[in-house]
C-alpha cells in the first residue's frame, strides 16, 4: 500500500493527520509532510478514511 | 420484513446507512428524501461550484457512489411527513405509510429567510439547486451582490462573488459578526477579512425590506435608517432552521429554538425505542462535555454521527448481535475557506467563555484563540494555523483539561 498526495489539491487541512498522526503532519511551514509512504497494512482502514475524509480529495491509495 | 427507515438522504442520512451496512446488516433499508436528486456535499456549493470552477455533478456526497452496493431502496421526491413512534411507522407525503423495524431522522436543516424574500433575485442557498440558481445570476454580472448575514454561508458567498470580480455589500444586523459562535468580540477579524478582499461591510445594519423595481426583480435592500442599498442579486445567509417540523404530531420531544432546537435524544442519539437522530437534527447531551446539549450543523458531525447511528439504530434491531456503541462523545469542529484564509473552529464556546489569545493576535494574518470556562478548555478558533488547530482538537477529544490543551501553545 503507497499513499500517494495530489499536492497541487492539498490544502494542508490536517484532517488526515488528526486520523493517523504516524503517517500524515502538517507542520508550522503548514505542508504537509508524508512520515511513512508506505504504511502497515494494519493502517488500512485509517487510510481509507483518510483518503475518503479529505475535503480537497487530495489523497489516494495505491495498491 | 420490515425496512430501517432513513429518513433523509443527508450527509448524516447517508453515513448511517453506510455504517449499518459495514456493521454486516443486510436488511432491508429504505431512504426517503424530498428532494428530486440525491441532496448534494455542501461545503463546494458555496465555493467552488458556485465560483463556476466545479460543475454541480462534481459535488457528490461522498457516499452517493456506494448506495447500489449498499442496495437502499432509494425513493426521491418523497417526504417523510409524520412519524409513528409507538408503531414504528413513517408517513409520506404522497399518501403511503412505511411500516418501519426503526427509523432514523436525518431531515437535516433548511434555511432560514425572511418574509419578503420572495422576489427574483433574491436567494437563500442550500442545496444544489439553490447554487445553480444563484450562479446563473452572477453570470449575468449584476452590479452589486447583496448579502445579508456575516455568519459563514454569507460570507462564503461574499468572498467567492469577490473572486468573480463583483462587488459586494455585506450587511450585518450585530455590531460584531458571528457573536454567538465566537463569544467574546473575537468576531470582529471576519469583519476585517471582508474588508480586507474587497467587501463593503456594514454592522449594524439592520435591514428593513427587500425592494423590488417594476417587473418585480430583486432591486436592493432598505435599511431601517431609510438608506437603500441597490442590488440586482440579495443573498439571505442567517443561518438554518432543523427541518422537524414534521415530528411535531409525534410523541418525541423536540426543543424549543431557545434550547437549540431539534430533537431531543439520549447521550446515544436515541429519541426513543427504535428511533435515532443524526446531524443537523440532533440534540444530545455530549459526554465530552459533561452532558451539555449540543445541536451541531457541521459537515464533519454529520459523518461522524452517521458513522455513530447506524451502530445505535442496529443495537435497536438486535441487541444481541450488535452492541450499543454508548454515548456520542466530540469534540465539534469545522473549517470555512474564505479567500486565501483558513478559518477553524474547534469545540464549543458560550458566551461568558473567555477567549484568551494563545499565538499571534486577532488582527493578523495567523492566530489561535481559546475559550476557557474553569478549568476547560471549550473551544479554539485558527485563523491559518490548521496544525495547530488539529492538534487541540486530538487533545480536546481526550480531555478538555486547560492545561492539557494550553500547553499546545
Amino acid at each position: 500500500m503507497k499513499i500517494v498526495i495530489d499536492y497541487d489539491l492539498c490544502e494542508a487541512n490536517a484532517i488526515c493527520m488528526a486520523i493517523e498522526p504516524s503517517v500524515f503532519e502538517v507542520r508550522e511551514d503548514d505542508n504537509l509532510y508524508i512520515l511513512d509512504e508506505e504504511p502497515p497494512e494494519e493502517l488500512r482502514p485509517k487510510m481509507e478514511e483518510a483518503a475518503r475524509r479529505c475535503p480537497k480529495q487530495a489523497i489516494s491509495i495505491e495498491g | 420484513m420490515k425496512a430501517l427507515v432513513v429518513a433523509g438522504a443527508s450527509l448524516g442520512g447517508m453515513n448511517t446507512v453506510q455504517s449499518a451496512r459495514s456493521a454486516g446488516y443486510d436488511g432491508p433499508i429504505c431512504l426517503v428524501d424530498p428532494s428530486p436528486v440525491l441532496p448534494h456535499d455542501r461545503p463546494p456549493l458555496t465555493k467552488q461550484v458556485l465560483a463556476g470552477e466545479w460543475e454541480l455533478e462534481r459535488a457528490r456526497q461522498p457516499v452517493a457512489d456506494k448506495l447500489a452496493e449498499f442496495d437502499v431502496d432509494l425513493r426521491l421526491g418523497v417526504a417523510a411527513e409524520s412519524l409513528d413512534v409507538a408503531g414504528l411507522a413513517v408517513g409520506l407525503d404522497d399518501g403511503s405509510r412505511l411500516d418501519a423495524s426503526a427509523v432514523v431522522l436525518a431531515t437535516g436543516s433548511r434555511a432560514r429567510s425572511l418574509p419578503d424574500a420572495t422576489a427574483p433575485g433574491t436567494h437563500t442557498l442550500r442545496t444544489g439547486a439553490d447554487c445553480l440558481a444563484l450562479r446563473g445570476e452572477l453570470d449575468l454580472r449584476p452590479e452589486r451582490v447583496v448579502v445579508i448575514g456575516a455568519g459563514f454561508i454569507g460570507a462564503e458567498v461574499a468572498a467567492t462573488c469577490r473572486s468573480r470580480g463583483l462587488e459586494v455589500t455585506m450587511l450585518e444586523a450585530d455590531e460584531v459578526p458571528l457573536g454567538r459562535v465566537l463569544p467574546g468580540g473575537m468576531g470582529a477579524f471576519m469583519a476585517d477579512l471582508h474588508r480586507s478582499g474587497g467587501v463593503d461591510v456594514r454592522l449594524g445594519a439592520r435591514p428593513e425590506a427587500i425592494l423590488t423595481d417594476d417587473h418585480g426583480h430583486t432591486s436592493g435592500v432598505r435599511l431601517d435608517d431609510g438608506e437603500v442599498v441597490p442590488a440586482r442579486v440579495v443573498v439571505v445567509g442567517i443561518g438554518a432552521v432543523p427541518a422537524v417540523d414534521w415530528l411535531a404530531g409525534s410523541a418525541l420531544s423536540l426543543r424549543s429554538p431557545a434550547e437549540g432546537g431539534g430533537v431531543a435524544t439520549d447521550a446515544t442519539l436515541l429519541a426513543a425505542p427504535g428511533v435515532v437522530a443524526v446531524g443537523d437534527v440532533a440534540s444530545w447531551p455530549n459526554p465530552l462535555f459533561d452532558g451539555e446539549v449540543m445541536r451541531v450543523e457541521h459537515w464533519e458531525n454529520a459523518i461522524d454521527q452517521g458513522a455513530h447511528a447506524g451502530r445505535r439504530v442496529l443495537a435497536e434491531l438486535d441487541p444481541k448481535r450488535w452492541d450499543n456503541p454508548g454515548g456520542f462523545s466530540s469534540v465539534p469542529w469545522f473549517w470555512s475557506d474564505q479567500y486565501d484564509s483558513k478559518i477553524q473552529m474547534v469545540g464549543r464556546a458560550r458566551p461568558g467563555d473567555e477567549p484568551v489569545v494563545v499565538s499571534g493576535a486577532p488582527g493578523e494574518d495567523r492566530f489561535v484563540v481559546l475559550y476557557r470556562r474553569g478549568g476547560w478548555c471549550t473551544a479554539a478558533l485558527g485563523l491559518n494555523r490548521p496544525r495547530d488547530l488539529v492538534r487541540a482538537r486530538m487533545a480536546m477529544s481526550e480531555s478538555l483539561a486547560w492545561d492539557g490543551v494550553a500547553s499546545l501553545f
